[in-house]
């Protein structure tokens, strides 16, 4: 079996320390305890991670390129606006299922604990790659003439507040249904809300 | 003694002045105006001779130039063209097209004579620059559109004019752009040079004119970023321009000048609809992000504050 590379040794770190930073909460989760998790040496995690700081920002980024990675194949295909809508909530409760420990890392560790962030993520640095295809997916809806034109943050706010919220009330086993049941009324919901008058 | 013709070869010979024609159009006399404030007017007009200039001392008047329609080393066309315009009695289009045929060089001086400018929104279908419309090359010189530079702006630096009528004088070649514009005036972007790039690089935006401090390029509708000219470089009146007095370039050496309210950023969604020239969409929103993050107090406060 080939050895793996550093690059690919800290990509599975992370993916093992996700688990445990979006179960436990940044504060419980420690770096001997993720040590543990992975099954190496509390020494040798800091050679791939100098801090537990530095290892939440590399996550947060490390998400964010996920996500943006999911948009931007959106944004570049040739669905018209109400389609990229559908396109781009299913895709956010996708990886909320598959994969519900990077949402919920991004709700309940990033977004919830600023203070461990503010110095080497400031604003929204670290989670640029995901802002930007937004960014481009609401400039060329306006620009289409599909959505309606209004500050960026309001618009955003509307979209990904809503579906944040969705995947955390679904996290605390509030909805009756499952997530996937309200993608359609979701994604018509914001569709309306956004589109021009 | 020295045989007089011999004589007369040893001593250095002073060059014939270059005959230059300066033609008005459909204009405001703006170009005009501009070149009297070139501060070396003087040291020019020793290697040039007006055959006609509207304002300065010439041999003909315009009645005897369009009597004569005399040969010319430079015609200079100011303002727009329109075929059946008539100068003196005789229209544009003979006027124009004779004096131009009989010049070795011509100088569409202006955004108007280049590309139709301000004053080809009073007539769209049948005002337009002297090689181009707008664009589009279809202007009454095109077939001899070699001996055409252009110069536009509105108006243009008189210095740029300074520089092509010297370069002509030295018989030197002027590399040009799409339009014919001269690279080396034309090859930067008003953005280049100008004293707020700190400014525009942190997004610390102005939301109102004639401060020292913040970019124009979001709230203030500046087209620095996209617009092709050396005003940052060859300052006005030596000592300023457009950005460094708090307002905004209007983009008036390109041929879209002018464009619907200059003074606002048409932006969708608080994305700018135009991109800084060449630089991708999805590259400029990423950096652009990155730089608003950040607050950088030495550049939030005003350069010079008097009440500190």
């Amino acid at each position: 079996m080939a050895r793996l590379t550093k690059e690919e040794r800290k990509v599975s770190i992370m993916t093992k320390a996700l688990e445990l930073f979006s179960k436990e909460g940044f504060y419980q989760t420690t770096m001997p305890s993720i040590a543990e998790k992975i099954g190496m040496s509390v020494g040798n995690l800091y050679n791939y991670f100098t801090s537990k700081e530095m290892l939440a920002k590399d996550l947060i980024l490390y998400i964010a390129n996920i996500l943006g990675e999911e948009i931007r194949k959106i944004n570049e295909s040739p669905l018209n606006t109400k389609e990229k809508i559908d396109a781009i909530v299913h895709m956010y409760f996708r990886i909320a299922q598959e994969r519900p420990e990077t949402i919920e890392y991004f709700l309940r560790v990033y977004l919830s604990n600023r203070e461990v962030f503010q110095n080497c993520c400031e604003g929204m640095i670290c989670v640029s790659a995901f802002v930007t295809e937004l960014m481009i997916f609401f400039e060329e809806g306006v620009r289409s003439g599909d959505l309606r034109d209004q500050d960026f943050f309001s618009a955003f706010g509307l979209f990904m507040g809503y579906l944040g919220g969705m995947v955390f009330i679904n996290g605390e086993k509030i909805l009756p249904k499952p997530l996937e049941s309200y993608e359609s009324s979701i994604s018509e919901n914001i569709y309306y809300a956004l589109k021009t008058r | 003694m020295n045989p007089p013709s011999l004589k007369i070869s040893i001593m250095p010979s002073k060059p014939a002045k270059l005959k230059v024609i300066w033609l008005q159009g459909i204009t405001c006399n703006g170009n005009t105006h501009s070149f009297l404030n070139d501060l070396s007017l003087g040291s020019l007009l020793e290697s040039v001779e007006f055959i006609h200039h509207p304002l300065l001392p010439c041999s003909k008047t315009l009645q005897e130039l369009v009597k004569k329609l005399p040969k010319s080393d430079i015609l200079i066309f100011e303002g727009a063209y329109k075929a059946d315009f008539e100068r003196a009695g005789m229209a544009m289009k003979e006027l124009l097209m004779t004096l131009a045929s009989r010049s070795k060089h011509i100088i569409a001086m202006g955004s108007c004579a280049s590309f139709g400018g301000i004053f080809k929104e009073a007539d769209s279908d049948h005002i337009s620059g002297i090689l181009f419309d707008k664009e589009k090359e279809s202007g009454p010189l095109r077939e001899i559109r070699e001996k055409v530079i252009t110069l536009s702006g509105c108006p243009a630096h008189p210095k740029w004019l300074s520089f092509v009528i010297d370069m002509i004088c030295q018989g030197k070649t002027i590399l040009v752009d799409e339009f014919r514009r001269p690279k080396e005036l034309y090859g930067y972007l008003v953005h280049n040079g100008c004293l707020r790039n700190e400014y525009f690089e942190w997004k610390v935006d102005c939301d109102t004119f004639g401060t020292k401090e913040g970019c124009l390029f979001y709230d203030q509708g500046c087209q620095g970023p996209f617009t092709h000219g050396s005003c940052n470089k060859i300052l006005w009146n030596d000592v300023s321009s457009k950005t460094r007095s708090g307002t905004p370039c209007v983009g008036c050496t390109e041929p879209s000048f002018p464009k619907r309210e200059l003074f606002t950023t048409k932006t969708y969604m608080s994305i700018p609809a135009e991109m800084p020239l060449g630089i991708p969409k999805r590259s400029y929103l990423a950096l652009a992000g990155a730089a608003k993050s950040f607050h950088i107090k030495r550049l939030e406060g005003k350069l010079i504050d008097d009440n500190a």
